[in-house]
């Protein structure tokens, strides 16, 4: 009998909720049209089917995944399930279903659109969050070190261990702007929480005297002579600019983004 | 004297070093400090000219007793001379790192009284910074040639990488421009270091708690374009280099005119920038694609082909060995292929195990078609409608690349020819016949 597939699940944007639907499509033997969140949930002319995230279902799931296919697939779907890719649920069903009827050669089939798509998407992941891990600011509070990021994926996850790891004897507190999550560490304990909204404190005299320095270093260290702006934007996309203190305006400066250098070359 | 004026002038005249990586050493942090490194590296931030910034890259000093005739800080250049105290350097490194604006940081200095003094200099400031505020994060450090090979150690102790710079690439140019300096001079440190890291990677092999020496290696950096060696000469030195020092990167630096003497280049004169991007681009195929400085350039073709990079002029060159197969090439020569770099290679290597691959699949592994093109065949096919001549392919791949002399003009009755004529090009690309 053929899966039915005129239909649409909706579930709560978790990732146990996500693995309850793919048991749901495996036992129902339906293949949604998609899976939404009850957020992205529009009029639709499929019939729409609640899926209640089912703790023992997704771990039935989580745990088929690395015995059928293999631990890497398990981690593509993870990572996957972190991306913003636009309807990342069902391309990682597809991946699955593939996956569940090739074993564990899945991950090498790159040119299979299945799997590319996941791969692009996760690559694209792993580079903001990278960039990020140069690109994030903090500002000094007291003892308290604050940053702001505003990345395209979920991001948050996959840096947390990399500055849990750096600065192991500090308290701080990473904030996602996008998706209005927090990142809070103290004492080599670190939470990810759903925050509303953030606002940075006002910087104290000390912390000034610091992004004034940095901002110095930043207009003295280009060679004039090799002025690139087109590549800088290349390393560097715009869109982190809002963020980093060496980008911002300066005091007394006309020019907005330290476009020439500050100060002139001391051998002239 | 405050810190700001301190940190621009110590900033100004270190900016011209272009290493500035935090690559090669996987340490994670640990209670009780702070920092750590990764291998792959991070940039901090991107300069306006477009380069990395991941260090803090300054001096110690600008007071320096020698009088290179490239260098900002030549003893004879009449400019303002500073000095950080150990104390000083050390705060704004931590305070830096702490706001996680660099990844550690990158020391060098003028030689103040002597090179052993200024060593010590660095020293005190690597210890403060290690072992008061306990620091994980990377620090690169350089290696002051004339310094006593005890303090080398230390240092060497302390730093995650070395570099001595050999600056200009023949010991008749150092002798004319660098006069306090000589070929042996640089090179016994660098041999110093070569065996220190040699000898530490067997303690480490042998013994669980042998402190490290300089875990990411050594650098060095040489200057192109202020003296007449040619591009074979350079990059004959430096695969020298990677094979006989296992240095772990060389540094190509456009020299910036600084300074009036009738030997360099006039100030004003623009940076080979073009130059220094070919031979980084070379570097990159020495050390990651199996090729032979004497490969791609040789005594007739000393230098490179400004309108094509090092691998498609190769290529050209070697058109017998094309089309290659991309279903059954070796992974050796997958590596020679333009438009196809280490990543897509080992990806072809996998995604063939599952089926014979198309132009199109090659486009989804990251392959740039554009250049791949002319030299692979899918299943024994080629492109659709490509025939393949050598002048043909190489208009195709510099197309929009010519001289700005080049570019289409009004046409006038007395002008010279806008177009490339065949032998130029020919003659532009080395053909060797």
């Amino acid at each position: 009998m053929p899966w039915r597939t005129d239909v649409v699940y909706l579930y709560d944007g978790t990732l146990q909720g996500l693995l309850t639907c793919v048991f749901e499509s495996f036992s129902c033997k339906e293949l949604p049209m998609h899976i939404y969140t009850q957020e992205e949930c529009e009029l639709s002319l499929f019939t729409a089917k609640w899926v209640d995230t089912d703790e023992e279902k997704a771990r039935r799931v989580w745990e088929s995944i690395p015995k059928k296919i293999s631990t890497r697939a398990r981690q593509l779907v993870l990572q996957s399930f972190y991306t913003c890719l636009p309807d990342k649920e069902r391309h990682i069903l597809d991946f699955l279903r593939l996956g569940y009827a090739a074993g564990p050669s899945v991950t090498e089939r790159i040119t299979d659109e299945r799997v590319f798509v996941l791969q692009k998407a996760v690559k694209h992941l792993l580079n903001e969050a990278h960039l990020l891990k140069g690109f994030l600011r903090f500002s000094i509070h007291g003892n308290v070190m604050v940053g702001v990021i505003e990345p395209k994926n979920y991001a948050l996850s996959l840096i947390a261990e990399h500055f849990c790891n750096r600065y192991p004897e500090e308290s701080f507190l990473i904030y996602d702007k996008t998706h209005k999550q927090a990142l809070v560490y103290q004492s080599y304990q670190a939470v990810i929480l759903q925050l509303d909204s953030f606002e940075i404190p006002k910087e104290g005299e000390e912390e000034l005297r610091y992004q004034r320095l940095w901002q110095r270093f930043y207009d003295t260290v280009g060679v004039e002579g090799r002025y690139n702006p087109k590549c800088r934007m290349t390393h560097m996309p715009k869109r982190y600019w809002g963020n980093m203190v060496e980008m911002a305006p300066r005091e007394n400066h006309s020019d907005a983004y330290a476009d020439k250098p500050a100060f002139t070359s001391l051998t002239a | 004297m405050d810190i700001m004026e301190k940190l621009t002038i110590l900033t100004n005249s270190a900016k011209y070093d272009v290493a500035c990586t935090s690559s090669g050493v996987d340490r994670g942090g640990a209670p009780g400090s702070m920092g750590s490194t990764v291998g792959c590296g991070i940039c901090h931030s991107f300069a306006s000219d477009g380069r990395c910034i991941s260090l803090l890259k300054v001096l110690m000093t600008n007071y320096c007793i020698y009088d290179c005739q490239y260098c900002v800080n030549r003893c004879s250049n009449d400019t303002k001379r500073v000095a950080f105290t150990p104390e000083e350097l050390a705060e704004l490194t931590m305070a830096f790192y702490r706001r996680n604006y660099i990844e550690g940081l990158f020391l060098s200095s003028g030689i103040l009284k002597s090179p052993d003094y200024t060593s010590e200099r660095l020293l005190k400031t690597l210890l403060l910074i290690r072992n008061k505020y306990h620091f994980r994060g990377y620090i690169h450090v350089k290696a002051i040639p004339g310094t006593d090979p005890a303090l080398l150690t230390k240092l060497g102790m302390l730093a995650d990488r070395m570099s001595v710079n050999i600056e200009l690439p023949s010991q008749k140019s150092l002798r004319q421009l660098a006069p306090n300096k000589s070929k042996n001079d640089i090179f016994a440190p660098m041999k110093l270091l070569t065996s220190s890291i040699r000898q530490n990677s067997y303690d480490l092999a042998h013994y669980k708690s042998a402190p490290a020496f300089a875990p990411s290696g050594q650098s060095t950096q040489m200057i192109v374009g202020a003296s007449p060696e040619s591009d074979f000469q350079i990059l004959s030195l430096a695969q020298g280099l990677y094979q006989k020092y296992r240095l772990k990167r060389v540094f190509y630096s456009a020299y910036m005119p600084v300074s009036d003497n009738p030997l360099l280049p006039a100030r004003g004169t623009k940076p080979p920038l073009l130059r220094e991007h070919r031979l980084y681009q070379a570097d990159w195929l020495l050390r990651f694609y199996g090729f032979k400085a004497e490969e791609l350039l040789d005594e007739e073709h000393p230098n490179m082909n400004p309108l094509m990079d090092p691998k498609c002029n190769w290529a050209l060159n070697h058109l017998e060995l094309f089309p290659q197969e991309v279903n059954t090439a070796p992974y050796e020569m997958l590596l020679r292929i333009p438009g196809v770099g280490v990543k897509s290679a080992k990806r072809i290597m996998t995604a063939r195990r599952n089926g014979s691959l198309s132009f199109e699949d090659l486009k989804k592994i990251g392959v740039v078609l554009k250049r791949a093109q002319y030299f692979i065949t899918c299943s024994g096919k080629l492109a659709c409608g490509l025939k393949i001549t050598q002048d043909g392919v190489m208009r195709a791949l510099i197309g929009d690349k010519l001289p700005a002399e080049n570019k289409p003009e009004q046409l006038s009755l007395f002008a010279p020819s806008a177009m490339l004529l065949k032998g130029e090009i020919r003659q532009c690309l080395g053909v060797r016949t």
